[in-house]
């Protein structure tokens, strides 16, 4: 894994953290219920804290000339970022939000898991050793409401399912392997996607078997995002995050 | 559902503190059954590092003493210097007294 795939593959990490992170804040003030309120924002919190981790790390590997973490997240544009078309989906209802946390929590803790303990890159291995505790708990808040929501009301159960359907077009993509991948995967740093699939099938089913909620048929999947193209509803969750540092370079409080 | 449980129960939170040395109450919070009660206790108490160990308790399982009864309950004992253990010199040894 040279430096520059590297860099990407830290980038990815970041990004992942950070879109979900920015979604999850938008449910500030806004969520069912104080208590879940407080839930979410915690979260959203938890990912943006990786961030800074996985993007200052990654910023170190720019050849010209090192990169904050806040440069990273606020000014970049659209096309170069590279995370997963799933984190970036709309909130939607709460039952969508709960949907694309449980996808991306399960995937997310398989691959902080190895992450944690690979030995290529020792300052990853300890971003993603105290990420695995962080998004345990994710995993399991996420989890049980999907067991909540899809063993609860009628109403519940079809809302779920419906946001289930809808979202697994961009499962796919978490465990399409390309270039960086692959260096990754050589390297040490990065899990072995098709291996990791598999535990994933796993967590996965578990759940929406206790969730009485159907898993839906693999068919198109939709990809994209790891190359920097993303859905229509990306440029404008990106305006509102970057338009302070933007409209004020260097703005502190 | 009827109206009235439109919210979720009320559930009373006590956490005992790194330091402390028992549960003390800190709160409360709604929640639809005792595992989602702890997460969001964790969620909502624990979110600065207060504390080490949650419970939570249903709300409405707790007796109180009814406030027209705290004369009698309590004011006796204003007058009775005695039960303090202030009239002995405690060796240094002996903490958290």
């Amino acid at each position: 894994m040279n430096n520059s795939q590297l860099k990407n593959a830290l980038l990815r990490l970041g990004d992942d953290a950070l879109i979900l992170g920015q979604r999850l804040a938008e449910w500030c003030g806004h969520a069912p219920a104080l208590e879940e309120d407080i839930a979410l924002t915690n979260i959203s919190l938890d990912l943006i804290g990786q961030t800074q981790s996985y993007l200052s790390l990654a910023g170190s590997l720019f050849e010209e000339g090192i990169k904050s973490d806040d440069e990273l997240a606020f000014l970049r544009s659209g096309r170069e970022f590279q995370n997963l078309l799933l984190v970036e989906q709309p909130n939607g209802d709460f039952g969508d939000t709960i949907v694309r946390q449980f996808l991306f929590d399960a995937f997310a803790l398989l691959r902080a898991e190895h992450i944690a303990q690979q030995s290529f890159n020792p300052e990853a291995a300890g971003i993603a050793a105290k990420a695995v505790k962080e998004i345990r708990y994710h995993f399991d808040h996420s989890s049980k409401w999907m067991v909540r929501l899809g063993d609860g009301t009628p109403e519940s159960h079809s809302r779920v399912q419906k946001s289930l359907n809808d979202l697994w077009k961009f499962t796919g993509e978490m465990f399409i392997s390309d270039e960086i991948d692959r260096s990754g995967l050589e390297s040490g740093l990065l899990p072995n996607l098709e291996e990791l699939k598999k535990e994933w099938d796993v967590k996965i089913d578990d759940i929406l078997s206790k969730a009485t909620l159907v898993r839906p048929e693999d068919g198109f999947m939709q990809t994209g995002g790891r190359k920097g193209i993303h859905t229509e509803a990306f440029g404008f969750m990106l305006a509102e995050m970057q338009i302070l540092p933007r409209t004020h370079p260097g703005a502190s409080w | 559902m009827s109206d009235k449980n439109k919210n979720w129960p009320l559930w009373e939170v006590f956490i005992r503190s790194r330091q402390g040395l028992g549960h003390k109450h800190v709160g409360s919070l709604h929640a639809a059954d005792a595992e989602m009660a702890i997460g969001n206790a964790r969620d909502v108490y624990t979110r600065r590092q207060e504390g080490v160990s949650i419970w939570v308790v249903p709300a409405d399982k707790i007796i109180a003493s009814a406030p027209e009864d705290s004369d009698a309950l309590f004011d006796p004992a204003n007058d009775k210097i005695y039960r303090h253990p202030t009239f002995y010199v405690l060796p240094d040894e002996v903490n958290h007294m």
